[in-house]
Formats: C-alpha cells, structure tokens, sequence
C-alpha cells in the first residue's frame, strides 16, 4: 500500500471511529444544546471520513469506495489512533478525548492545507479545517469551564484526563510513511506537531486548573492496526448491516 | 400528533358569558391576529397552550432516542450522516418550542421536570422500537409525514412565537419525510430481507402512526375551546383523513401493502375509507404501557441526572467569572 493510502486511511478512519463514539450520544446528552452540538460533530467526521476514505480508495486503485473501506474491513486493517476508540464515559471523558484529539486535528489539518505537496490531501483538509477549528474552540473552552467549576466537575475533568492521557504520544509517534511523506512534503512530520500541541494543552489545561499528568507513557499500535478491544466492538455494530446483507444496496 | 390530548383549561363560554377584556380577545383571534406574549390573555389559554407547546417539545426530544437507536447501525455512510442531520434537526425543533412556551412564563428546567415526573406527555409513537433499518425509513416517512400535516396547519396558530417556530420547522421537516420516503424506496425494490423489512416496518407503524392524530373528533373532549381559541386549527380526523389519503398512493408506488383489509377508495367523499386503530391499545401507550415507555423515560432521566454535575459546573464556573469581573471594576 502506497505511503499516501496508508495516510488516508489513518486521517479517515480516525474521522470515522471518533465520529462513532461522538453519536452514540445521541439523546442522551446533559443538555439539549450538548445534543445538537456532539451530533454537529460527529456529523462533521463522518464528512470528512467520506473524504478521506474516499480518496484512500482512489489511490489504491482497486475500485473500493470509502463505503467498502468503512464497512468490508476487519479491525487489523483500521489505522485509527487508541485515543478514539476509547470509551464515552461521562460526559467529561467524551469532551476531554475530543479536546485531546481536536489540539492535534486542527493544527495537521491546518498544516496540510496551507502546505501540503498533495493537492487532494490539501483540497480535503481545505474544507475539514473550518470544522475542526471549530470543535477545538468548542471542546477547549468547556474543558476550561469545567475544570474550573465545581469540585465535583474539576474531579471528573482531572479523572477523564488521567484516563486519556496515555493515549496522546500516538498522535505524534512516527514510522516509515510519516518519514515518506515528510520527505516528499505531503505532510508534516508527527514529532513536529509536539511542541505546539504541548503549548496548546498546556495554556487550556492551565486556565481549567488542571494539572498535566506525569506520566509521559505513550500506549501504541492504533496505527499499525494493533488495536484495543473496543474497536471490535464498535465495528461489530457499525458493519453489521453490510455484513449481514451482503447482496443489499442501501 | 405530537400533541395529542392535549387537555384544555376553560369551557368554552358563548359571547354573552365572556367579560369584555374576554370578547376583545376572541375578536383579535378571529379576526387571524397573532397573540403576542405582552398581550393580555385568558388564564386558560396561556395554561392550555404551555401544554400543547411543552408537549410538542418533549416529543422532539424522546423523537431522538427512536432514531438515534440506529445512528450506529446506519449502512453507508451518507444514510448515516443524513441521519445525524434529521435527529440534530429534532433536537433544535426541541429548542424552538422550548423557547416558544418560555414566552408564556415557564423555564424549560420546569417543562423537563414535569416530563421526567411524567406530569406532561410526548407524543404515544415514540414509545414503540425500531427493530429494523426499514424503520428509519418507515418513521421519516409516516410519522415525518403526520407530523407535517399536523406542522403546516399549525403555522397558522393564534400565538405568534409557536406560529413562527412551526414556520422554521416545516422547512426542515420535509427534507425528513424525502429521506425516510428514500429509503423505504431503496428496501422495497432491494433483496428479498429488505423487502421484508420494510412491510414489516409498515405493518407495526401503520396504526401507531394513525394515532398520532389523537382520538377520533367524537371522543375529543377539549378540542372545541382549543379550536375556538385557533390553537388547534383543524380537528383530529380531519388531518387523519389527509394523511391517508397522501399516504396510500405513496405505499402504492412501494408496492408495499398497507395493513387494512377496509382500506377502499371512496369517490363520494373523495377520500379513502379506513380503519380506525385500536384506541384501546392508544390508551395504554399514554397509561404508560406501550413497549418502550419504561425505556424512553429511563433514559432521558439518566441523561438529565447524570449531566446534574455537568450543568452545576457550568453555572458555578460563569458565577466565578461574574465574580472575578466584580472585583476587577
Ligand atoms: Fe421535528
Ligand atoms: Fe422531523
């Protein structure tokens, strides 16, 4: 698989998996503003997967659309990052996940469409960014608010980043595609995404009276499809249609 | 519809029995003047609408757990995010009408309250399943489409907020109706399974759907004042008809069976003869009874308890700002 598949593959099936969780809320949110907002979201990701799934298939060649990469793919060939396919939680643990990944969606897809060498990654991040500036704005203000709310909603925000934290060194883990395509300017280098993330983080969490785990592990895998148990489960609802019902158009 | 039974407060009184303020007030209204939330108005409607509107709100907001139920599920990934659209679209409709009753003097924290101690209602139709993906289509469809019919009679309703809230909502809600329609369309003329599926859909939310329109105009004790009032502004069957009449064409086209041996064109009156539900089976839905009642209020009422803290910290954090901004002037 080409350097610039396997790169749409990890941007879109991040999309993807993040999106899942985010509407499984459903309903079922705190507020009716919370609501409309997380199903905002996750239809913003699945706008995006459409994309890069799709453009993922047209660089293979083998006729697959982002639909047969979304619903025919078992989970070792998804190339998500772990940090997605945790589990909701409370609400703090959704929005500290989101907040996590947003502090390094916005920034990539920043990066990639002011220079990327590819002009269809540049097309799609083009039109993500303005989303995904907008999650960032929206995950990192109430993270804010509530770390610095009550003692209970500080507890919870504190726990869900415990909870998390491990997760986040992935996001900037680099391997011989991100080599390739930093050498070719397709996109950036991961490690260089560190610094500013670490800023980034460090500025909201400080104002949300946070404090920064110690803890600098960072669980791998996710994108060299070694995943958790969660995501057979999540693959176990999302596909079981198309599974089930092979010969159905929907 | 989504308000159904929706008890009215007042009898309805002749000219000679209103006191002036009274008859002013029923003069504006029918002479097709909106109400206005500054404006004077009997107890009795104020009472009588906040019911009506409340409801009609909360069954936008349980209107999310049905659908919502299969946002994981959905088979590609454009039904997928169609479907995130309709039921963010719901959850704003919820936002309108809450916005709407506030007008008339009651906090949406009220409203909830009331909903979860199961002192207001929402509509009896979410309280059946959707078992299968045809029942994503089958509810855009039916129940979409009686809720149209209901919505767009609605826009001309005395009170000018729940007007104008149902104007902004019938735009939205026939992209609702096209998608389920669209996909009713892909089952019926799928495999053998689809097929299935989407009878069986048509089959379970045919009478439910029917009831959505409340009971028949001859056991509908508060609808007169409601109407005189133009807060309901056409009767129960009279809407039922209409959507019988839209609806059997439509399921024609399916090839699709509607699940009533009496259903027989009728040229006299123009419209379709059918059978009435079973209002007895009505009855222990709104009692509590129907398949999903216990479900639908568990959840919303773990969904507002759990985010307690959630809220407490939001409104903790703004009193810390306010304070902090205090002290800087
Ligand atoms: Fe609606
Ligand atoms: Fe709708």
């Amino acid at each position: 698989m080409s350097a610039l598949c396997e790169f749409a593959l990890r941007m879109g099936d991040n999309t993807l998996i993040l999106g899942h969780r985010v509407s499984e809320w459903c309903g079922h949110a705190p507020v009716l503003e919370e609501d409309i907002a997380l199903a905002n979201t996750a239809l913003d990701l699945i706008g995006q997967t459409q994309m890069w799934l799709g453009l993922a298939g047209e660089v293979e060649g083998n006729g697959r659309t982002a639909d047969h990469l979304a619903y025919k793919r078992d989970a070792w060939d998804f190339r998500n990052v772990l940090l997605v396919e945790r589990p909701n939680g409370d609400f703090g643990q959704t929005l500290m996940r989101q907040f996590l990944f947003d502090a390094w969606h916005h920034p990539m897809l920043k990066w990639l469409s002011e220079n990327s060498a590819e002009k269809r990654v540049a097309e799609i991040a083009e039109k993500a960014v303005r989303e995904a500036a907008y999650h960032l704005e929206r995950s990192a203000d109430l993270v804010i608010r509530l770390g610095d709310g009550t003692d209970e909603s500080h507890r919870r925000m504190q726990d869900a980043l415990a909870y998390h934290w491990t997760y986040t060194g992935e996001m900037f883990e680099a391997d011989a595609v991100d080599g390739e395509l930093a050498d070719a300017g397709v996109a950036p280098d991961p490690a260089a995404m560190k610094p500013g993330w670490d800023a980034l983080v460090g500025d909201v969490l400080a104002e949300a009276t946070l404090a920064v785990p110690e803890n600098d592990f960072a669980h791998k895998g996710g994108r060299r499809g070694q995943h958790a148990e969660h995501l057979g489960h999540i693959l176990a609802s999302m596909q079981f249609l198309p599974r089930a019902y092979p010969d159905a158009r929907w | 519809m989504y308000a159904q039974m929706v008890k009215s407060t007042g009898t309805l009184k002749t000219r000679e029995e209103m006191d002036e303020r009274e008859r002013a007030f029923q003069d504006r209204i029918d002479a097709g003047e909106k109400i206005e939330p500054q404006d004077w108005m009997p107890e009795g409607y104020r009472k009588t609408l906040i019911r009506q509107i409340g409801q009609h709100a909360h069954s936008e907001i349980v209107g999310q757990l049905p659908e919502g139920n299969w946002i994981t599920r959905a088979p590609t990934l454009e039904r997928k995010a169609i479907l995130l659209a309709k039921v963010q679209d719901e959850a704003g409709h919820g936002l309108y009408l809450y916005c709407a009753a506030e007008t008339l003097g009651v906090s949406r924290d009220e409203m909830t309250e009331k909903l979860h101690d199961g002192k207001m209602k929402y509509s009896s139709i979410f309280n059946y399943p959707t078992l299968t993906w045809a029942d994503i289509g089958a509810v855009g469809w039916l129940v979409d489409g009686a809720a149209i019919m209901n919505q767009v009679a609605l826009q001309r309703t005395s009170y000018g907020p729940y007007s104008r809230a149902m104007v902004r909502i019938c735009k939205e809600e026939s992209f609702h109706q096209r998608q389920g329609y669209s996909i009713m369309m892909t089952m019926a003329a799928g495999t053998p399974e689809q097929k299935r599926m989407a009878q069986d859909a048509l089959d379970r939310l045919w009478y439910p759907s029917l009831m959505m329109f409340g009971p028949s105009d001859k056991d509908s004790v508060h609808s007169a004042q409601s109407m005189a009032w133009k807060i309901k502004v056409s009767t129960n069957d009279e809407l039922r008809q209409k959507f019988v009449d839209q609806t059997v064409p439509q399921a024609e086209y399916l090839g699709l069976t509607i699940p009533d041996e009496k259903l027989d064109w009728n040229e006299a009156k123009g419209g379709y003869d059918f059978s009435e539900p079973d209002w007895q089976e009505f009855h222990d839905v709104l009692a509590g009874n129907g398949p999903c009642n216990a479900d639908r209020m568990s959840a919303r009422r773990t969904a507002w308890e759990d985010g307690a803290w959630y809220r407490d910290g939001l409104v903790a954090h703004a009193n810390k700002r306010a304070a902090q901004r205090m002290a800087a002037e």
